[in-house]
Parts: C-alpha cells; structure tokens; sequence
C-alpha cells in the first residue's frame, strides 16, 4: 500500500498555479488596453471609448498584481467581478458596427465568458483552501507552559546567570590595542 | 537523498537532490533525526527575503547523527548526536571570539554578494539564502555542517529530540531577546507575536525575573499557550493594546519591550496600514513596520527595544523622534546561538524548561511542503511543525 503522504510533493495546489498564471494573463491584457486602446476600440467599434478601455486596463493590472501575491483569493474574486463588467460593457457595444467588428464583439464575448468560468471556478477552489476554518484558533494550550511548576514559581529560577562576557575570558586570545591612533598616523 | 527545496514563492517540493559531502576537514554529515519549520521560513516561502535561488534545499532547525567526520574534526566521532545551531561559524574570528557567532566573518561564502548588500559581511546561515553563504539546509535526510568541530552542540543522553531540537534556533533566540532586555524585578516585558520563537521569549523573561510578562498576539491557541506560562494576555483585535498596556503598567508603560513578529507583521491601525500596503505594493517598502512604531510609542522613556523577529530590507516611517526623545535603546540581531546554549542546556537538564510544549504537529519530512501550508494559514491550530526523515 502506498504511503498516505505520497501525493504530497509540493505546496503550491492546482488553485494556486492557476491564480499565478491568470494573475500573468491579468498584467499581459492590461497593459495592451493601456498601450493600445484605440486599436481594440476600432476592432469592437468602441470608437471614443479609449479612455474607457485605459481604466479597463488599470484595472486588469491591478488584478494581475494582486493574484500574483501572496493571497490571491480576493483579487481573482475582483476578476470575477471585472469580468461580468467587461460583459456587460460587450453587450452594451452599439450594434451598428459593421459586420466584421459585430464578429469580433462575438468572439470577445465567448471569450470573456470562458475566462470568467475559469476565474469563477479558480477563485472558488481558492476560498476553499484559504486559511482558518471556524475549528481553527479553538484550541486551548493553557495546559503547556513547558514549566515543572506553576510560572510564578519559575520567575527569576534562571536569574543570576549573567551574560558570558567573551571579551574577557583569556583562552579566546582576543587582542586588544595597546596603541592609540590618532589622524597623523593614517595617510 | 529527499530534502525539501525552493522553487518559487510559495512552492516548496519534497525533491531528490545528491547527497551532502565533506568539503572541509572539519566538517561532518548528520543523519538527520528532527528538523523543524521556522517562522523565518515562512519569510523565504514567501519569498520576502531576496536572494533565494530556485534548488536551494532549506531548513535551519536540524538534529541528528554524525555519519561521516572530515579529518581535521577531532572533536566528533560517527554516532555522535548533535544539535546544529541554525548559524554556521568558525569559531576563531574577531567576532566569533567575542561571541558574536552570527556575525563570523569566514563563514559566508558569497560574502562579496552579502557586502555589496550590507556594507559588511555576516556569518553564514543553514538554509537562507545565498546572502548568508547559500548553504543546503536541514529540512533534509542529511546535512553537510561546516565547523562542526566547533558549532555543534552535543545532545546529552536522556532527553528527546524534541526537548533539544529547539536550542538550534527558537529557543536561544527566545533567551537572547530577553537576556537583550536587561530584565530588573520591577520590570514589565512586552512581547508582541506569540508564535515560536515569542514563546520561548515569554518564558526566558518569566525565568529571568521579570514582574510581569504581557503577550500580544490574536490567535487565540498562541494566546493560551502564553498564558499557559503566566503571560497577561492582549488580543489585539479585540482591545487596545495601547490602552490595555498603560492600565497594566499604571501608564507608565512597559519598560521592556520584544519584538517576536518581525517582517510580516499582521494588524491594522487605521490611515498607516493603507500607506504601508500602497508603498508596499509599489516596492517602496518592503518590511512591514506595524510592530517597531508600536513599540516604540508604548514602551516606558528609557526602556529598552529588543528585536528578535527577522527583518530583511526596509521600513518607512519610523518614528525616529520619539525614539531619540524618549531615549529609547534597540537591540537586534541573529542570535547567536552557541553563546547561550550551555546555560540553556542547564536549564533543560535542571529540569527547569521543557521546550517541546510548543510542538503542536509532528510529520513525515515527506508532508513537508503540506506542513508548510498549515503553518502559514495558522490551519489546524499550528504553532510547531516538527518533522522525522
């Protein structure tokens, strides 16, 4: 029979690899709508949306940043959140664009639904390994003090013992300076 | 051999890297029997502290048995059981003659690296990056330890690993920040941060002789465990610990005061947690400084600082003024490990601490990299993971 701690090879979970490489994604689609909204404005005929798609992006790279840290629960639930914006904001595209962009608007759409499943699904894997469940901090360890005795009859028990003062015991051979120098004897 | 290694934030793997050799004559390799995960770890799994480098094997907190002695190693022989102090140091420098073993100046071996960083070289460190030298560390089924000869610390027969386990780090370090405090009968000792190395420190200032220890955390096992060894108790999210502390010291203040959190340190006051997180999320500010300025603004004028909690870059916004003006003394520093573990031995012989009381989880070294996630969640009530090779 295999051992039960076999499957446990490494700390960073499923949940938590994935965080990072959305996290990546985050800070990849960010700064494309930072750097270049009028060209994805042109493709999804949101022409005069540019400022728009920039505040999109900050948000993007502000949710990138946050997933790559330490605790990334919160912030892949913010992409979530900015997930079901950049859907509505897809839907709400004028549908008098020409057909090609209508495409790309379709496209768009399919996409960002996808990945909203996937940071749906990450970020709920994610609440559910996160830190203290309710059982957590429940504990009572009033019963280790580590003393033999009641603590206010160890207080002082290892008092007296004063710090070992090295720099005068003689067998350490510490050399001490028997010349004073002053700022003539360095050039 | 299985040790666990570093490969990123937050992803440590139990991983086959080559066995340990003897390198110098004084060397030895030790089976290693008990290693622990550190607080400090926690820092180099979040990869807070620079100059990890993916492969690097961790673990500071390592006992075991001599396997193989270099040939200039006249003080161990194979069967020998030691206790591995988490700083490697040659025992003959300036500083290690003056005890300062933390502070050897042969011991790193990327000094150069470490200069550049520092101004000046520091010892190195099992484990912890390779500003300290980038030697393997002892969360492994062996362990190369340099010096031996001089650094180990010999396990007397008749106790378990787990009482001794802990004089390679927590518990000197513990002592040390109280030792560093000076501690007077009429004093009060505050310690902020209830985990390890906090309850060792709440110990050595009650075995010391201070009037009255106050623990300030907000887990709730970590405040009855320090309570357990007669600390007042402050919860932080609960109470105010300004307030709580002034009426416990007659608003004076306490004279003494430890800082067992260090880096990472949890809590929110209002406007400076905002400034700090923004700073922190634009690099400006890599160290969270929430501890040191409490510190600061409660201790009585003329205490005493003492900072036993690991720091790696920087802080913003200390509160220099009230520092100077209340004339106020810190002291810092790695521990020193080996100048306080012959009396730390007494104290363990004479019966007078067990220091396995904060052992809460005991695992396989192969559920290391799980073990490393319970502890970082503070999940299943963790406040000591020790694991067995």
């Amino acid at each position: 029979m295999e051992p039960s701690y076999l499957p446990t090879t490494g700390s960073m979970t499923p949940a938590l690899r994935a965080a990072r490489l959305l996290g990546w994604f985050s800070l990849g689609l960010g700064a494309a709508e930072l750097i270049a909204p009028g060209r994805i404005a042109r493709a999804l005929g949101m022409e005069g949306r540019e400022t728009l798609l920039r505040a999109y992006g900050a948000r993007e790279v502000l949710a990138g940043v946050g997933a790559l840290s330490m605790e990334p629960t919160p912030h892949i639930w913010g992409r979530v959140a900015g997930d079901a914006v950049d859907l509505a904001t897809l839907y709400l595209v004028p549908r008098d664009a020409d057909n090609e962009q209508q495409g790309n608007v379709r496209t768009a759409t399919a996409v960002v639904a996808g990945i909203a499943v996937v940071d749906l699904l990450v970020a709920a894997a994610l609440t559910q390994e996160r830190g203290r469940t309710k059982a957590d901090g429940s504990a009572d360890y009033s019963d280790r003090s580590g003393f033999p005795k009641a603590p206010a009859l160890m207080r002082g028990a290892a008092a007296g013992a004063p710090p070992p003062d090295f720099r005068n015991d003689p067998s350490r051979n510490i050399e001490h300076a028997d010349e004073v120098r002053t700022a003539s004897d360095v050039q | 051999m299985k040790a666990l290694v570093w490969h990123g934030k937050q992803d440590i793997r139990y991983d086959t890297v080559p066995d340990p050799e003897i390198e110098h004559g004084r060397d030895a390799i030790i089976k290693v029997t008990a290693c622990a995960i550190c607080g400090s770890d926690l820092h180099l799994f979040h990869n807070v502290i620079p100059a990890m480098k993916p492969g690097d094997i961790v673990g500071h907190e390592t006992m075991g048995e001599v396997v193989e002695v270099g040939a200039d190693n006249k003080k161990l022989k194979v069967g020998d059981r030691i206790v591995v102090p988490f700083n490697i140091f040659c025992g003959d420098c300036w500083q290690c003659k003056r005890g300062n073993y933390s502070l050897c100046e042969e011991s790193n071996r990327n000094a150069a690296l470490q200069e550049k960083a520092f101004g000046h070289r520091t010892g190195g460190l099992f484990g912890y990056t390779q500003l300290t030298g980038g030697y393997p560390g002892g969360q492994a089924e062996y362990l190369r330890v340099p010096f031996a000869d001089t650094s180990h610390i010999r396990a007397p027969s008749g106790f378990t690993d787990e009482q001794l386990l802990f004089l390679s780090d927590i518990l000197p370090t513990g002592w040390q920040a109280a030792v560093q405090c000076d501690i007077q009968p009429d004093d009060t000792v505050a310690n902020w941060g209830c985990g390890p190395v906090g309850q060792m420190a709440i110990r050595s200032a009650i075995l010391l002789g201070a009037r009255q220890v106050i623990a300030i955390d907000y887990l709730p096992e970590r405040l009855s465990m320090a309570a357990a060894a007669g600390a007042i108790t402050i919860n932080f999210q609960e109470e105010s610990v300004l307030d709580r502390l002034n009426e416990l010291t007659d608003g004076k203040g306490p004279e003494k005061c430890i800082d067992s959190v260090g880096m990472e340190a949890h809590g929110f006051n209002a406007f400076g947690t905002f400034y700090d997180r923004a700073k922190q999320m634009s690099l400006g500010e890599s160290d969270r400084p929430n501890v040191l300025r409490e510190m600061v603004y409660v201790c009585r004028p003329g205490g005493i600082l003492s900072v036993d909690g690991v720091y790696g870059g920087l802080i913003d916004k200390f509160p220099m003024g009230i520092f100077m003006n209340k004339g106020l003394t810190m002291k810092t520093g790695q521990t020193h490990v080996k100048r306080w573990t012959d009396d730390l031995l007494r104290i363990i012989e004479d019966g007078l601490l067990d220091p396995s009381f904060v052992i809460t989880h005991e695992a396989p070294l192969a559920e290391g990299p799980k073990m490393y996630r319970v502890f970082e969640k503070k999940q299943d009530n963790c406040i000591k993971v020790v694991l067995k090779p």
